[in-house]
């Protein structure tokens, strides 16, 4: 282990380190925690300006309440909810199948077409705008949550596929050809062997790109605009306007926003974290 | 007759079809990926490419203009900030991954509890970076920022960072950093534990102290790992826009714009659809060279 593990030191350093982890950890989210306290202040503390102080009263209750009474904020996280579920399970479902396909058959353009997903990831999305903008308006789904939806789908199976085709290229082949002998098809064997087997890969895939399409800010600027369909980052930016110098109200709300990933990231930390790091060659 | 013919024709498709299967099988599975990401991927950045050769205000007939729009970039100082503010963003992710490496080895010790702290160090990479810009744009607010009495605690007098020409562009890429360090200390944590340590023990009882270690032992096993951060760093850097939009806006004066951003405002607020396409070819032509040289030094590497 790399660097020299803690235990073999002296107790003074252990006790040293577990200081310097704590406090490290309290700078690093340090503007976080500004943001979680500012969230239950009153408007008074912000003008008086007791920023870093204890709040001379606790609004907890009053502030998020303000937050879904006054604005679209329910209207927004239920549209990211349903954008990111079916973008995410699009993705991950035209995924499977692709990665499948390029992991365990061979034919001619296989490695072309990986690469094709690879690199089409990689681009700077933005100049994809002016053409996908322009072909959501034509098929009359610009301003829907189709647009996210499709858009996203289409995005994220670039790096979804280049995930699962590297997790089942895994899976031996000895097993694949065992079961096409007992006379499986290879949908069969796609369903009841693959799909089984590849499911910590489908959790984490899931996991991240949930985050990466519920964090999208982009997106949801270019190709939405009514407060329908207009999902949380977008409407969040968008109450600023609002709230100008009302940040207990923005703090409020930018908690809401970062509650979801954040949840996900928790609960699924080692398949998020399987998934973050799945270019690297060690897992 | 029909009634006979029937099940016998079906018999005959399922035998062609069991005949077939290994073949059409892969065709039938990659066809629903393929079509969505050529719609919305691979023909959009044909057509971007195009459009850039073109004047268009979004609605009438477009005007063939070859490389006028290029011809025209040149002489757009606004362009030319864009760009450096998009070289300096490149420049100052790459150290993304040095920090993240120190926080990594920082953090990389089988100490009681140290996985929910890692976690909470993953934390800002987790959020929406229009959450980060909100939290940054609000400290760094001279009149309601928590920056300012931070400083005065510390004797130092009230600052505006977006606020000035100089440093806004630099406060903005600070903002960014932190999610992106947070980024690489994870990719370097896993690359630390999947690490062979017989290596790392042999050379310690051969007395090797840790900064040797480091350097000759540790990080070229780790060098994967620094290839793949500092490519997403790259990715991440050329795409920056979200940060830009929510803290400044590009101004002061234009002082902090990115290409996506000056793409996205001569769209919308300008109508000039071919100059944003132009704009947005220019980018694509930096990621292309970004992963050329990658992929350069990756078959450099491998022939050895």
């Amino acid at each position: 282990m790399f660097p020299t593990p803690i235990e073999r030191a002296p107790r003074a350093t252990r006790f040293t380190y577990r200081a310097a982890l704590y406090v490290s950890l309290a700078v690093w989210l340090l503007p976080m925690a500004g943001v979680a306290l500012t969230s239950v202040r009153s408007i008074d503390d912000l003008n008086r300006g007791n920023l870093w102080g204890w709040p001379s009263e606790f609004r907890l209750v009053e502030n998020y309440t303000a937050v879904f009474a006054d604005t679209r904020m329910a209207q927004f996280i239920l549209n990211s909810v349903l954008i990111t579920v079916p973008a995410v399970a699009g993705a991950v479902a035209l995924a499977c199948m692709a990665g499948f396909a390029l992991a365990k058959f061979r034919f001619r353009g296989n490695l072309a077409l990986f690469v094709i997903f690879i690199a089409g990831n990689l681009v700077p999305f933005q100049i994809l705008m002016i053409p996908v903008r322009n072909l959501t308006i034509e098929i009359g789904i610009y301003d829907t949550r189709w647009a996210l939806i499709l858009f996203h789908a289409a995005f994220q199976t670039g790096f979804c596929t280049l995930f699962m085709r590297n997790f089942i290229k895994q899976l031996p082949d000895d097993m694949l050809d065992a079961a096409r002998n007992d006379g499986l098809s290879e949908f069969q064997i796609f369903r009841h062997i693959v799909l089984p087997l590849v499911r910590p890969a489908i959790a984490a895939i899931a996991a991240l790109t949930f985050t990466f399409v519920w964090n999208d800010y982009f997106w949801s600027l270019v190709l939405v605009q009514s407060d329908d369909v207009r999902p949380l980052t977008a409407g969040l930016q968008s109450l600023r306007g609002m709230w100008l110098a009302s940040w207990h109200l923005i703090s409020a709300g930018s908690i809401v926003a970062a509650i979801p990933p954040v949840l996900i990231f928790f609960f699924m930390q080692q398949h998020f974290i399987a998934g973050l790091t799945s270019g690297t060659p060690n897992d | 007759m029909t009634g006979a013919s029937a099940p016998g024709s079906s018999s005959s498709i399922s035998a062609w079809w069991w005949r077939h299967q290994r073949t059409l099988t892969p065709l039938i599975l990659l066809a629903p990926a393929c079509l969505l990401f050529a719609i919305f991927v691979i023909i959009p950045i044909g057509m971007s490419l195009s459009l850039s050769l073109y004047d268009w205000d979004g609605v009438g007939p477009k005007t063939w203009v070859g490389f006028g729009n290029f011809a025209e970039l040149f002489g757009d100082p606004v362009f030319f900030t864009a760009l450096k503010n998009n070289l300096l963003w490149l420049l100052i992710y790459l150290a993304a991954p040095m920090l993240g490496l120190l926080l990594a080895l920082f953090l990389n010790q089988g100490v009681r509890g140290i996985r929910p702290i890692r976690a909470l160090f993953l934390m800002p990479f987790v959020v929406s970076q229009v959450v980060i810009g909100l939290i940054f744009a609000w400290f760094l607010n001279p009149e309601f920022g928590l920056l300012n009495p931070l400083l005065a605690k510390l004797g130092l007098g009230p600052v505006a960072p977006l606020e000035n020409e100089r440093w806004a562009i630099l406060a903005v890429i600070a903002a960014g950093l932190w999610p992106q360090t947070a980024y690489c200390m994870v990719l370097y944590l896993t690359g630390l534990t999947g690490m062979r340590p017989e290596l790392i023990e042999s050379a310690r009882l051969d007395g090797a102290r840790d900064h040797t270690l480091l350097w000759h032992v540790v990080l070229p096993q780790l060098r994967p790992v620094t290839f793949i951060a500092a490519m997403v760093c790259v990715v991440s850097a050329l795409r920056s826009f979200d940060l830009v939009m929510i803290m400044t806006a590009g101004g002061p004066y234009n002082s902090t714009n990115v290409l996506a951003y000056y793409m996205y405002e001569q769209t919308f607020l300008s109508l000039r659809y071919g100059y944003a396409a132009a704009i947005a070819a220019v980018l694509f032509g930096l990621m292309a060279c970004c992963v050329a040289f990658f992929l350069w030094r990756l078959l450099a590497r491998e022939r050895g």
